[in-house]
């Protein structure tokens, strides 16, 4: 694997470059079809409703995946990720219109580990609500 | 409905392989709006030092739970699909998924909880390619949220 980013020249607090991923209807279509996860909380609003939602969700694995390009845009091999964990804490509302919502992710290292290894801690938040707990990442650096 | 706990520790035969293919990956990057070329230039993922174009981190998720749906479908478990949300999700990988893997899954419960009327599954899924190397393992907890409306707003959807 071969990450660009240098493990001696990061240190516990250095912040990656944060990002914002707008999500609409049509993303979540899109996703379901590319990820095979038809649940129709993601694309029917009667549906998501009818479960006590307050509207269609995004696929939580829409969010995780979005994070992670934060951290495998900045050390340059995706395939550097080691491990990555996330806990689902609130859902992102996708409102039936032309914005739909926003996924705004912020990553800092919080611990340099053996290896070359670093743990990333991230946070994921939508209309101001944090929508990922527990989010980290650890990756191998050059 | 609480959930049979002698289900706890169990395995479920491997899966049928999985080949990963090169215009899965590309269709599955355009869905998360990943422009990364290591996803769909073997040229670019070929520079970083893999065989072929890799998938992104979050690709296994659709392998895995898909060998899952045997575990939640099993009617002895007593799952209730209609209200499953996913609450945790975690990988651990040896390498990146490639595409040309074939892979297999073994899935195994790892726990079977009832809280606040909430069921709880952790499902374990190993992910090893042909020759046997493992290449990812994924931990999936999901939970059946309880059919009380104050309750529904939780989790960030199946």
């Amino acid at each position: 694997m071969a990450a660009t980013v240098k493990y001696d020249e990061v240190e516990v607090g250095t912040e990656l470059p944060a990002q914002t991923f707008p999500v609409t209807r049509a993303t979540l279509v899109q996703y379901a079809g590319a990820s095979g996860d038809f649940n129709p909380i993601h694309w029917n609003e009667r549906f998501a409703r009818e479960v006590g939602l307050p509207d269609v969700i995004a696929h939580g694995m829409f969010t995780m995946a979005s994070a992670a390009r934060v951290v495998t845009d900045w050390a340059g091999d995706p395939g550097a990720v080691v491990d990555y964990g996330v806990r689902f804490i609130k859902p992102v509302v996708v409102p039936n219109d032309d914005e739909g919502a926003l996924i705004e992710v912020t990553a800092k290292v919080a611990a340099k580990l053996e290896d070359n290894k670093v743990r990333v801690d991230l946070v994921a938040t939508s209309a101001g609500q944090k929508v990922l707990g527990m989010s980290r990442a650890v990756v191998r650096l050059a | 409905m609480a959930l049979d706990q002698s289900f706890v520790g169990r395995s479920y035969p491997p899966t049928p392989a999985y080949e990963v293919g090169r215009e899965k990956i590309r269709e599955f990057a355009e869905a998360i709006g990943d422009p990364n070329p290591a996803y769909t230039d073997p040229e670019a993922a070929k520079a970083l030092g893999h065989p072929d174009v890799i998938a992104p981190p979050t690709f296994a998720f659709a392998i895995t739970y898909k060998a899952a749906g045997l575990v939640i479908a099993d009617p002895e478990l007593g799952l209730d699909y209609s209200r499953v949300v996913h609450g945790d999700q975690k990988f651990a990988y040896t390498r990146p998924l490639r595409a040309g893997d074939r892979l297999t899954v073994t899935s195994t419960i790892e726990s079977v909880k009832s809280l606040a009327g909430n069921d709880i599954l952790d499902v374990r899924g190993e992910v090893h390619d042909e020759s046997g190397e493992h290449v990812v393992t994924a931990w999936t907890k999901l939970v059946a949220r309880a059919a009380d409306p104050a309750q529904d707003a939780q989790g960030g959807g199946a």
